[in-house]
């Protein structure tokens, strides 16, 4: 006996709605097992989790700070994805994109006046648009595997930051401390509210608007939607692979410089050793959960932002590890995933090896 | 053509039992019945042919004997059991082979690779791929285990598939317009093939546009029109014509030549000299080919698939780019441009493959109008922006010009049938008017009603002054069509000879060598 997977014959367009709904659903289910296995009161903790958060208005705005980056990288990715072009290391695009938008201010204090940060954005872009080009490069001119090269490259602008802000970056004034002098507020994001929320929250709602109106109305949108599910038919309608891998690269890096620009300058104030809890990585969950589309992910964006912020909150009344915010994001992408899964085939047991044949679901 | 006697001998229907029996199968999609409680019985050890229109529900009737779709209705006894058959892998196990009308190979694998995915236990590599090799030979369709499929040309893959049913002895073989891209001398083996399954005890489910193999293999036949049986009869004692006239319902027209004497204009599309290298090992090396089409006329290339069709195809429409004089537009040197830039100079071009190369599967129609034709001045882009709203109008009025039928509008160009997809795309450049046509297997699967409309649209198209060149393994098409033709051969092309003066023992030789000594003179 062995389990099989069959392509089912005919899929609801419902279902494929639905999902991730159900896979929300699931996650909350695990979550809640989770709580009585360490002995912890589940009904408390789901509320302490995920609703408490939403009652506040201090946890709320900590929402939306820790939403916008998630949302900015994941729509560049979904730019990605969308094309076939497998980028998982939004999280070095991000820190490289942060230290190249905060040199500025780091190595030119004095350099104060209205165009610090615009500068500082746009170096930000550019620079996670460059560290995303290296695995884009590689793939079009070697055919290396984006995969691997974009996932190492997460190390190395790891490292790299780690360097700068305790060797050459480091704060003059900071008593050794491994962090950069503080910015002036001429290289800070104007703060929106009484809490950490800035500008950065707004220009990742105007990237949504427009991205989703690119995909669903330009042609640029339609080429991506081409090439990602028909890379021959693209080529028979005028279109190049390359260019389009690079183009999704750049642009998938540009926004991950941006969001992580926009965390140093808005959030934190000064770069530090380790500036993401992981957004780059949590970016992808939010990008599949959000279905590659602008506006599902601008919905899965707060879903997750939500997951941190619940984490926090058990681990302080509850006494629940903060893992716990990790182990629910990645039971959240595994049901997201296990739910298509299931949408597209049906499990089966069966005795023999299931024989494959390709296309045979083009066939149905 | 088979002989009288032959035919009473060979052709009689087998009365050896029933193998395969469905009643009343019924398939639905969206408002449209594609099956409409169908009956039909296959004997042990015959060759039974499946006849219809396009989209009258052929492939989609075979697709629920073969398990990949699920019928709404009806039942399917096999070998006097009544059998639920919920996949392919059920239906392969049962002793049912399937061969698709649309392939079904990963492209990144080679041959080897891809008939063992059919097997529960494909057991050793190399033994596997040495029967691949013996069977293969042995049914007169040799193959290369070790050549990977995406650097294959369409009718080799064919057969790829063709052997991979082979080699699991089935009891029942469908076969879904297997010859539509084979040459005669393929189409040939085949048949030998199918005759020599046939005498073994296998039954054959044929699915084909052509009428006269039909008529030449087939013990019997049941025709479908609108999903429903409509007559079930012997091939042997009909025409090509009263076949047609079943399945169409009415009497079909051939095309018409009134003036078979074109005006002859201008130089159109010029080749000079066109040489491209491989990309792979598998492709055709273009050797020096030159060919002047003018304004007027209908100049086809004929030959055998995989010798350089697909090459030539692609240089042409500048998906692959060569030398900028190699390929002139309107006496603009355009060998180096894109093919946006080609068809911006009023060019347009029809490859051979429609489904992931002429069209998006998974999009629609309005869709994959925009495919070709966001760069051709009709409005469908305008900086930057898309016009959804054109694309349908143009969807629709190709739609009607060329009737593609569907079950619903504008639906993805997966869900249309093999026929009606190939009306779609041909029409879409149709419908440009365009000044030089180049087009791969222009009726490749089209039913014969069908492939009249699109070739008397493509002789018209040339009378109207445009240069149209048709790359073709049909040799009746071809005739039927073109004013000059040019044979291609390993990479060689022959000069284009006058079709009145053309004959098919001269384009055989050509095809087997001459060619290239043709194409140097
Ligand atoms: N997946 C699908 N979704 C919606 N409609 C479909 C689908 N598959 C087939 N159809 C419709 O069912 C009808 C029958 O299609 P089918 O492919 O069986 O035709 P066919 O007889 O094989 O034609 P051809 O000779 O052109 O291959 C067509 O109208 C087609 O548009
Ligand atoms: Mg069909």
């Amino acid at each position: 006996m062995r389990i099989e997977l069959v392509k089912r014959k005919e899929q609801s367009r419902a279902m494929l709605l639905l999902s991730p709904l159900i896979a929300v659903g699931l996650t909350l289910i695990t979550a809640a097992l989770l709580f009585i296995v360490t002995g912890k009161d589940p009904a408390l903790g789901l509320y302490k989790f995920f609703i408490e958060p939403l009652t506040d208005t201090w946890s709320l705005q900590e929402i939306v700070v820790k939403a916008t980056p998630l949302i900015l990288i994941a729509c560049g990715l979904s730019v990605c994805f969308l094309s076939n072009n497998w980028n998982i290391g939004a999280e070095g695009q991000f820190v490289f994109g942060a230290i190249c938008g905060c040199f500025l201010p780091i190595l030119f204090p004095e350099f104060a006046n209205g165009a610090t940060l615009p500068l500082m954005l746009l170096f930000g872009a550019l620079g996670g648009a460059a560290w995303a080009f290296i695995p884009a490069i590689l793939k079009t001119r070697f055919n290396t595997n984006e995969i691997l090269t974009s996932l190492m490259l997460v190390y190395v602008a790891g490292l790299l930051l780690d360097y700068l802000v305790r060797g050459p970056w480091r704060d003059p004034g900071g008593f050794n401390f491994p962090e950069s002098r503080i910015f002036s507020d001429a290289a800070t994001l104007p703060a929106i509210g009484d809490g950490r929320m800035s500008l950065s929250a707004p220009i990742a709602l105007i990237v949504v608007v427009v991205l989703a109106i690119v995909l669903a109305r330009t042609m640029k949108g339609f080429e991506i939607r081409v090439m990602g599910e028909s890379p021959r038919a693209g080529s028979f309608a005028g279109f190049s692979a390359k260019k389009l891998t690079l183009f999704a690269f750049a642009f998938a890096g540009a926004m991950a410089g941006l969001a992580g620009t926009m965390e140093v300058s808005g959030s934190l104030n000064q770069l530090l050793p380790s500036i993401s809890p992981g957004y780059g990585f949590t970016a992808i969950i939010v990008a599949f959960l959000g279905r590659l589309n602008p506006v599902g992910i601008l919905v899965a964006g707060f879903i997750l932002a939500l997951s941190y912020i619940g984490g926090e909150a058990v681990q302080a009344s509850m006494g629940v590890s903060d893992k716990i915010a990790s182990v629910i994001q990645g039971l959240l992408l595994f049901y997201v995933l296990a739910c298509d899964t299931l949408i597209l085939y049906q499990v089966r047991l069966s005795r023999a090896r299931p024989a494959a044949i390709a296309g045979e679901a083009e066939h149905v | 053509m088979a002989g009288e006697e032959d035919r009473t001998h060979a052709q009689k229907r087998p009365e050896t039992g029933t193998l395969l029996d469905a009643r009343g199968l019924t398939k639905r999609f969206g408002d449209i019945l594609a099956n409409d409680r169908v009956d039909l019985a296959i004997n042990t050890g015959e060759i039974h042919a499946l006849l219809g229109e396009n989209g009258a529900g052929k492939s989609t009737l075979v697709k629920m004997f073969y398990g990949s779709l699920e019928p709404d209705g009806g039942a399917i006894s096999w070998q006097g059991r009544t059998v639920a058959i919920t996949s392919p892998a059920e239906a392969r196990a049962l002793g049912i082979g399937m061969v698709f009308q649309h392939f079904s190979l990963f492209e990144a694998l080679t041959v080897a690779e891809n008939i063992a995915l059919a097997f529960p236990k494909p057991g050793n590599m190399r033994k596997l791929a040495a029967r691949i090799r013996e069977v293969s030979e042995d049914y007169g369709l040799p193959l290369d285990p070790d050549a990977v499929v995406a650097d294959l040309p369409v009718g080799i893959r064919q057969r790829i598939e063709i052997v991979r049913c082979l080699l699991q002895e089935p009891r029942l073989i469908i076969m879904d317009e297997p010859t539509s891209v084979l040459t005669p001398q393929e189409a040939d083996r085949l048949f030998l093939t199918l005759q020599r399954l046939a005498s073994e005890g296998c039954a054959v489910l044929y699915i084909s546009h052509r009428l006269e193999e039909v008529q030449r293999i087939c013990h019997h036949a049941t025709i479908l029109r609108h999903g429903k049986v409509v007559r079930e009869c012997d091939p042997t004692r009909e025409t090509a014509a009263s076949l047609a006239r079943m399945m169409v319902g009415t009497e079909v027209m051939g095309v018409s030549i009134t003036d078979h004497e074109p005006a002859i204009g201008r130089t159109r599309l010029a080749l000079r000299n066109l040489t491209s290298p491989a990309t792979n090992p598998f492709a055709t090396e273009l050797r020096g080919i030159n060919l002047d089409v003018r304004a007027g006329e209908v100049v086809a290339i004929a030959g055998v698939a995989g010798n350089g069709q697909g090459e030539l195809f692609d240089a042409v429409s500048g998906e692959v780019r060569v030398g900028p004089d190699m390929v002139c537009l309107d006496d603009g040197p355009c060998g180096n441009r894109d093919i946006t830039w080609r068809r911006r100079r009023n060019a347009a071009f029809v490859p051979e493959e429609r489904l992931g190369h002429g069209a998006v599967p998974g999009m629609k129609l309005s869709q994959n109008v925009i495919l070709t034709r966001h760069g051709t001045g009709d409005g469908l882009s305008s900086a930057g922006f898309l016009s959804s709203k054109m694309a349908v109008g143009i969807e629709q009025r190709i739609k009607k010009t060329y009737d593609v039928r569907m079950s619903h509008d504008d639906p993805e160009a997966r869900s249309l049938s093999g026929g009606n997809l190939q009306k779609f795309v041909v029409g879409r450049e149709l419908d440009r008017k365009p000044g030089i046509l180049v087009v791969n297997q222009p009726t490749w699967g089209v039913d014969a009603g069908a492939a009249a409309l699109i070739r008397q649209a493509l002789i018209d198209l040339a009378r109207s002054g445009s240069a149209v060149l048709v790359i073709s393994q049909d040799l009746d098409e071809i005739f039927e069509i073109a004013d000059r033709i040019a044979v291609i051969s390993r990479g060689h092309l022959s000069g284009a000879e006058d079709a009145r003066t053309m004959t098919r023992e001269r384009i055989g030789l050509l095809m087997a060598g001459d060619a290239e000594k043709a194409g140097a003179a």
